[in-house]
């Protein structure tokens, strides 16, 4: 079971909830589970979400494990110039 | 194999030096081929018409007349770009953007399009075409657009990210927030508290090379795309979306790129040229003219922001909060989510809120311009920061250091930081000889930081050692800032070979796998991974090659210094192998030597970095001189360390240009009276001080070699190290970008 942080517009999608308890290994699952538990954020994960896993950004990897304890954070999946 | 990215603490033979650039003499003798340098065949000359009306509702085109024209060879409207795009909101809005469907947004937005034998004939078609518009309100002030009585750009509209959804629609495509802590209690705590509200206008890229490109389809449904741009196979992704072919089926090929800044990762003209050449059977040249880059592609948005910060008698903030309003053009965009993100991340704050609204507005769409959004943030936090400190008296860059952001401080936007370089930059700011030095009459100082994400992404690099020992190592990523030096260098180092002996070039759509665009600076950081990654696998093939030639095994044989040694006692007298003996006899044992890699180049690290400026203002005329400009930024390792501080200059100059003097301005019609270089003024080599520059090298633990991406946090810090210098210099707070003679004036009489 991992703690997700969802950032400000996604936590509204989620039913005004800032954190959700999901069990889930990677980031594909987590994707997959948040889908299913909540209907809502299904376009931001299509339009794209960064997971920061201890203070790490990841925009690509999906096969990126969560360490045990992990700080886990859903961001926007950013543009840069 | 897996790739291990960690940082290893090395020593470099090759990075770190200054070698001339490949692509130097080319151009600068004038033989590199820039977008609009290509030309093939029976070519025609593609030209756009675009709308003179800030909003118009498009009743009718009729293209009769100039299709009859002798000379034309086609015509197209949104009719020619069906919408293929299957719900996808971003890719239509992209498709809307190419060409207006049902109304016309923006003036200069694309509403027709000829390919004709030559500019002239191009040119006359374009008055043949006539189009029926219904003139609708516009809007095209960011403030004035959320107002409730604002013409309402698309009715489809309702504020995302608000619960209970909005009953009507309104410009407010989104809001979005971040934060942490209690920001009312904090407040409450707070000794004292500066409130304010900044403006900053919109601002082009200002790339000196317009848009161009060059598009070929054959009747087979195969094509080819000649482009200028930061994004090749991005390019060859959308075009190939918005025209219905396959992706494999259309080539894009990058050329040489006079600038993009985030400018040229979308797509504007290049789907229009593809439906012109798919329409005519001819290839097609698409250029835009200037007065077309700004009417109608990548301007950044134009913001207003509201931000309070509160702090206590010995200078803790206590709570930070901010409201930033960012035009997004007549599109939904993310511009004022980063700016939410962005603002108070170089600090340690307990209670801190920021709020963002997207704002649709009567201007062209606004796109990525280096380091998106961070620029106006900080200017209006950096504005505020300063302001706190004098108010409770405290030097400002002790004041900043005391809040910054450490290692596991928890981000305003969400995450805890790793090691970062906040501190460290700033350290070197306060024992800097610059903020020694003294200041005339007339003169001021100003010093602020400045925050980037950065990016890794998709990478994907082929490195091949000629039958000679040469080595020629094909990337993906596009060229922007001298990343085919940086790129040979590192594969140099790895290989353990001269810089001389490695050419760089920037490989097709069709030569490589895919590769996300030079964005978020991330061409060095990404590719490098990538580079050393293939050069390892190289390594392996020519361990085992070299195995061959001896007769041993493999495991007996190490590379070292670019050259393959037998270890081991009972292999004592073999002499090593140099990578050209290897490669001479490549042929006899197991033909081509090559390394490939294909990767996700994550953990890219974040940046920052401390800016110090002095200025003088002519109390007379309103204008402002920069005398003396310091960039300080931690690059992680300095690859190339002349191209590292050229980004660093780069983007101050950049940011002085959007300080002092860059501005769309509108008139009440909604169109723009300044889209030209005249009237629209960047700056010049004369209106510059030599901009110096101190890099720090904190190691990125991500990378192999520490790198971190520098191409964008340069641009992050100017906006409000300027606004804090004239603020000082004429003793009012500016709180308007860019503080134009006219701006400073009016301060002067209202203070």
């Amino acid at each position: 079971m991992v703690e997700v942080t969802l950032w400000g517009a996604l936590g509204t999608a989620a039913g005004g909830k800032s954190k959700v308890e999901i069990e889930a290994k990677d980031i594909r699952e987590l994707f997959r589970k948040l889908a299913e538990q909540h209907p809502a954020l299904e376009p931001h994960i299509q339009r794209g979400i960064a997971v920061a896993i201890n203070g790490e950004i990841y925009r690509d990897t999906w096969s990126k494990e969560f360490p045990a304890g992990a700080e886990i954070f859903l961001l926007p999946r950013l543009a840069g110039g | 194999m897996g790739f291990d990215p960690r940082y290893t603490g090395r020593n470099f033979t090759s990075v770190g030096t200054r070698p001339v650039r490949p692509d130097g003499v080319d151009k600068v003798t004038g033989r590199a081929r820039y977008g609009a340098d290509f030309n093939m065949t029976g070519q025609l000359v593609g030209r756009v018409l675009r709308s003179p009306h800030a909003h118009a509702r498009i009743k009718k085109i009729n293209t009769s007349k100039a299709e009859k024209l002798a000379g034309v060879k086609a015509v197209i409207t949104a009719a020619d770009l069906p919408d293929l795009t299957d719900g996808d909101a971003a890719m239509y809005a992209i498709l809307d953007n190419c060409m207006a469907r049902e109304k016309a947004l923006y003036d200069g937005h694309a509403v027709a399009a000829v390919a004709a034998v030559d500019a002239r004939t191009a040119k006359e078609a374009l008055k043949l075409i006539a189009v029926d518009y219904e003139v609708l309100p516009h809007v095209t002030d960011v403030d004035e657009a959320m107002k409730p009585t604002a013409p309402v750009l698309d009715d489809s509209v309702f504020t995302e990210g608000v619960e209970p959804r909005p009953a009507k629609p309104s410009n407010i495509a989104k809001r979005s927030q971040f934060g942490h802590g209690n920001v009312e209690e904090g407040f409450k705590q707070a000794h004292s508290i500066v409130e304010r509200s900044f403006k900053t206008e919109q601002t082009h890229q200002g790339y000196i090379e317009p848009h161009a490109c060059v598009a070929s389809v054959s009747s087979d449904g195969t094509a080819d795309l000649w482009v200028c741009t930061q994004g090749h196979f991005v390019y060859r992704q959308h075009c190939a979306q918005l025209l219905g072919m396959d992706v494999s089926k259309l080539r894009v090929t990058s050329s040489e790129i006079g600038g993009g800044f985030g400018g040229k990762t979308h797509v504007w003209a290049e789907p229009v040229a593809l439906a012109l050449s798919r329409k005519a059977g001819r290839p097609v040249k698409l250029v835009m003219s200037r007065e077309e880059v700004f009417r109608a592609s990548g301007p950044t948005s134009a913001t207003s922001i509201d931000v309070k910060i509160g702090s206590r008698k010995d200078g803790t903030i206590t709570a930070a909060s901010a409201t930033l309003r960012y035009s997004s053009g007549p599109y939904l965009g993310m511009w004022a989510e980063i700016g939410a993100m962005t603002a108070f991340a170089c600090y340690k704050l307990e209670n801190v809120r920021t709020v963002g609204f997207e704002v649709l507005v009567n201007r062209p769409k606004s796109a990525a311009y280096r380091a998106p959004s961070a620029p106006m943030a900080a200017f209006a936090v950096e504005s505020a920061i300063d302001e706190l400190a004098k108010t409770i008296g405290m030097d400002a860059v002790q004041f900043r250091i005391k809040n910054a952001a450490q290692e596991g401080t928890q981000s305003s936007y969400g995450p805890v930081y790793g090691p970062i370089g906040i501190g460290p930059t700033l350290e070197a700011a306060k024992s800097h000889a610059h903020m020694k030095a003294k200041l005339g009459k007339n003169q001021g100082r100003g010093m602020a930081c400045g925050f980037w994400f950065n990016f890794g992404g998709q990478t994907c690099t082929d490195l091949n050692v000629g039958i000679d020992g040469s080595v020629s190592l094909a990337v993906g990523t596009v060229d922007v800032g001298g990343s085919r030096a940086s790129l040979s260098l590192v594969a140099a180092e790895e290989l353990g070979i001269p810089y001389e002996q490695v050419k760089a070039v920037v490989a097709d759509t069709a030569s490589l796998g895919y590769n996300d665009m030079t964005d978020g600076s991330r061409g060095t950081f990404s590719s490098s991974m990538a580079t050393i990654s293939a050069a390892r696998n190289a390594i392996r093939t020519l361990r085992e090659r070299a195995a061959q030639m001896w007769e041993i095994s493999v495991d007996d044989v190490i590379w070292e210094s670019g050259q393959a040694v037998a270890k081991g006692r009972k292999h004592g007298n073999l002499a090593p192998l140099s990578l050209k003996e290897i490669a001479a006899a490549a042929g006899n044992t197991g033909g081509p030597i090559a390394g490939h890699s294909e990767l996700v180049a994550d953990g890219a690290g974040v940046s920052f970095a401390t800016h110090i400026c002095d200025v003088e203002v002519d109390p007379d005329t309103g204008a402002t001189r920069v005398l003396r400009y310091t960039v300080i930024q931690d690059a992680g390792k300095a690859v190339h360390p002349t191209y590292v501080e050229g980004q660093y200059q780069g983007g101050a100059a950049q940011g002085i240009g959007w300080a002092l003097n860059e501005e769309y301005i509108y008139g009440k019609d909604g169109r723009l009276q300044n889209p030209g270089f005249l009237d629209y003024r960047i700056p010049v080599c004369s209106d510059l001080p030599m901009i110096d520059t101190q890099i720090l090298e904190i190691p990125n633990p991500n990378h192999p070699y520490g790198v971190r991406g520098v191409g964008e946090t340069s641009i992050v810090p100017p906006l409000a190290a300027i606004a804090n210098a004239v603020s000082n210099a004429v003793g009012v707070r500016m709180t308007h970008i860019p503080m134009s003679p006219p701006r400073i004036l009016a301060a002067l009489g209202a203070g």
